[in-house]
C-alpha cells in the first residue's frame, strides 16, 4: 500500500502577523491544504491519506476534508507531533495501528503548503522509494550557495553544479523509515529535522527525484502572491 | 486541486499555467500518449492570422490523445481504464445538426485548452473506451481516424449507390487514413489514391492503385472522391476531381485552407455533382473508430506505419523538441509520450 502523509504541523510564524496557519489560507477559493490533499486524493497509486496538523486545528481540518472531497478514498486527520520527526512517528504509528504493513508499504510525506505538486513527481517518488528505499524531491540550485559557520564570514562556497534545493515529497519504504528513525538518539532527534538527511547520515541511499520550479513552499506572504499569480496563469515559466 | 496546464502563449513559447478543476463532477484523465496535428503545428509556428492568434492564445495545444482514467467521482469508469477523450464538446442538444457542426460547440486546442495538461478534467460522456491490447501509440491519433470515419459516414449518407471506384486526393496522413477506412468499410470498391510524392504514395500498399496527379491515365474515371489536400493546392485537387468524376458523383472536402478556393461550378452543375464538407468528429465517430480498430487487425498494421518519432516529454523543452521533430516530418505522426 502507498500512504500519503500530509504534514500540516507548522503554525506559520514566518507569515507576518497572520494568525491563521499558512496551510489554511485561501488560494484560488480554497484553503491551500485542500488543494494539496486533493492532488494526492485523485492519484490512483495512493491508497490512503493521513493529514497531520496541530491539535487545535484537527476539527477544522476534518471539516474541510468533508466539505471538499468526494467519496472514494479514506482521508484521516490526526494530530502531528512537536517536531517534524515526531509528526512522522505519529504517521507511522497511526498506519501500523490501523493497517497491515509489509516491506513494500510506502509512505509519501508532503508539505501541506506545497499545493503545486504534479502527477509525475508523485509517481517518480513512489517508484524511487520502492527501488532505493528513500526518495527526495529536488531541483538544481540556481543561486550560489554560501556556507558560514558564524553567520558573518563565509567558510566555504560549494560548487553550484552539485548543489540542489530540497522540496517535497520525501518518500520512504515505511519499515525502513521506522528503523532509521529508531536509530536516532534523543539529541539527534532534536537536531536532525529532515528525514532524508537522517537517511544520508545513516549511510542509506536517497534517490533524487526531479522537482519543479513551481512546486513552491508557501512560507512567506510573498510566496502567496507568487502562488496566486501561478493560478491566474500569468507570467509563469518552467 | 491545482492542475498544471502547458499553454502556448505566443508562437513557439509554452508556459505553465495553473487551473483549479472541480474534482467532484469531472473525470480526471492522465494523458499517456498524444499526437501532434497540423492545426497544432500551425498555432505553434504562428501560421494563423494575427486575429486568430490573438483571440485563441494562450491555450494548451493537442487534441489527439489516449489517456488513463485517474479518478472518476461519477463512477462511470474505473481508475486505470484506457480511454480516448473526444475534443469536441457540445453545449446544447440538437436532433438535426451533428455535435461537431453546432456553432455553440467548443473544441479543445481551438480556443479552449487542449490536452497538454497534468490531468484532463472532462465529462464522462466525452470518453470512449479503447479496446484491450490496442497499441496506445495508434490510439493516440484515434481522433484523426475518427475524422476520417466521420467523413466516410457522410459519404455513405450523401452518395449514390454506384461505388465501384472511389478516388482519394492527398498523399498525407488524412489521405492515408481516409483511404484505409474506405478500404476497410467498402472492400468491394476500388480505392485509388492521387498524390504528388512517389515516396509517400508507395506507402499506400492497401490501395487498389496510386497515381501521381501529373500522370493519371486518360481513361480513368471515378464514381466519388475525397479531397484531403488542403491549403493552396486544394484548388488544383478539386479541379482535377471535377474533371475525373463521373456524373452525379459526390466530393467530400476535408482539406483545410486559410484562403478561399475557386471551384469550376460550371462542371459541378453540368455533371450534377454533390460537394459536402466534413470536419472534426463526434462521440459516435469515435465509437465506430474503436469498432473498426478492434475488428480489423490488418488496419492496425497499416496504421503502425504512420507512427513516426515518439518523443518522451518530461520538460517543457521536450515539448519544443516534439514540435521541432514534427515540422521536419512530411509523412506520419509525431507521438508524444507524456511523462511531464
Amino acid at each position: 500500500m502507498v500512504f500519503a502523509a500530509v504534514l500540516a504541523g507548522g503554525i506559520g510564524s514566518r507569515m507576518g502577523n497572520i494568525d491563521t496557519p499558512k496551510q489554511y489560507l485561501e488560494l484560488g477559493g480554497k484553503p491551500v491544504i485542500v488543494h494539496t490533499v486533493e492532488k494526492l486524493f485523485v492519484n490512483d497509486r495512493i491508497d490512503e491519506i493521513i493529514v497531520l496538523c496541530p491539535k487545535s486545528w484537527v476539527a477544522h481540518t476534518k471539516a474541510l476534508v468533508e466539505a471538499n472531497l468526494p467519496a472514494g478514498k479514506k482521508v484521516s486527520v490526526i494530530e502531528g507531533g512537536e517536531t517534524r520527526n515526531g509528526t512522522l512517528e505519529n504517521a507511522i504509528k497511526f498506519i501500523e495501528q490501523n493497517y497491515d504493513v509489509d516491506d513494500d508499504t510506502v509512505i509519501l510525506t508532503h508539505d501541506a503548503v506545497r499545493p503545486f505538486l504534479t502527477h509525475r513527481i508523485i509517481g517518480d517518488n513512489i517508484d524511487a522509494a520502492l527501488e532505493y528505499g528513500a526518495a527526495d524531491t529536488v531541483i538544481p540550485a540556481t543561486d550560489t550557495i554560501v556556507e558560514s559557520g558564524d553567520g558573518k564570514i563565509i567558510s566555504s562556497i560549494p560548487n553550484r553544479n552539485s548543489m540542489y534545493q530540497g522540496q517535497t515529497p520525501q518518500t520512504f519504504r515505511l519499515k525502513l523509515l521506522e528503523q532509521v528513525l529508531g536509530e536516532l538518539t534523543e539529541e539527534e532527534k532534536g537536531t536532525l529535522t529532515d528525514a532524508c538527511k537522517i537517511f544520508t547520515i545513516k549511510n542509506r541511499p536517497v534517490y533524487m527525484v526531479e522537482g519543479e520550479l513551481f512546486n513552491i513552499k508557501i512560507t512567506y506572504p510573498y510566496d502567496m502572491k507568487v502562488a496566486a499569480t501561478l493560478l491566474k496563469g500569468k507570467d509563469s515559466d518552467d | 486541486m491545482i492542475n498544471q496546464v502547458y499553454r502556448l502563449t505566443s508562437p513557439g513559447v509554452i508556459d505553465v499555467a495553473c487551473t483549479t478543476p472541480d474534482i467532484t463532477g469531472s473525470v480526471l484523465l492522465r494523458p499517456l500518449y498524444m499526437s501532434i496535428c497540423k492545426a497544432d503545428q500551425r498555432y505553434y509556428q504562428g501560421n494563423r492570422s494575427k486575429q486568430a492568434l490573438k483571440s485563441k492564445l494562450p491555450m494548451a495545444l493537442i487534441h489527439e490523445c489516449v489517456a488513463k482514467v485517474e479518478f472518476d467521482p461519477t463512477g462511470t469508469f474505473k481508475p486505470g481504464e484506457i480511454v480516448v477523450p473526444v475534443p469536441n464538446t457540445p453545449t446544447e442538444d440538437d436532433d438535426v445538426i451533428a455535435e461537431n457542426y453546432r456553432l455553440s460547440s467548443y473544441f479543445c486546442s481551438s480556443g479552449h485548452d487542449g490536452f497538454l495538461r497534468d490531468y484532463v478534467d472532462i465529462s464522462p460522456d466525452r470518453l470512449v473506451r479503447v479496446p484491450e491490447n490496442t497499441d496506445l501509440k495508434i490510439a493516440a491519433f484515434a481522433e484523426l481516424i475518427s475524422v476520417a470515419v466521420h467523413a466516410v459516414s457522410r459519404f455513405d449518407a450523401f452518395s449514390h449507390s454506384r461505388r465501384d471506384v472511389i478516388g482519394v486526393w492527398g498523399d498525407g496522413n488524412v489521405g492515408f487514413i481516409t483511404s484505409l477506412v474506405l478500404k476497410m468499410l467498402y472492400p468491394q470498391s476500388k480505392v485509388y489514391v492521387f498524390g504528388t510524392v512517389y515516396q509517400k504514395l508507395s506507402c499506400f500498399s492497401f490501395a487498389d492503385g496510386t497515381f501521381h496527379v501529373d500522370r493519371v491515365p486518360d481513361d480513368l474515371y471515378i464514381d466519388h472522391a475525397f479531397e484531403c489536400v488542403g491549403g493552396e493546392a486544394s484548388r488544383y485537387a478539386i479541379s482535377q476531381i471535377i474533371d475525373r468524376i463521373s456524373p452525379e458523383g459526390s466530393i467530400g472536402l476535408m482539406g483545410v485552407s486559410e484562403s478561399p478556393v475557386s471551384i469550376n461550378t460550371r462542371m459541378v452543375l453540368e455533371k450534377g455533382l454533390r460537394l459536402y464538407g466534413s470536419s472534426r468528429s463526434g462521440v459516435k465517430d469515435f465509437e465506430k473508430t474503436m469498432e473498426i480498430l478492434s475488428q480489423n487487425p490488418q488496419a492496425i498494421n497499416y496504421l503502425e506505419t504512420l507512427v513516426g518519432d515518439v518523443v518522451t516529454v518530461r520538460t517543457v523543452a521536450d515539448i519544443h523538441k516534439a514540435f521541432a521533430s514534427d515540422i521536419s516530418r512530411s509523412f506520419g505522426k509525431t507521438i508524444i509520450k507524456w511523462e511531464k
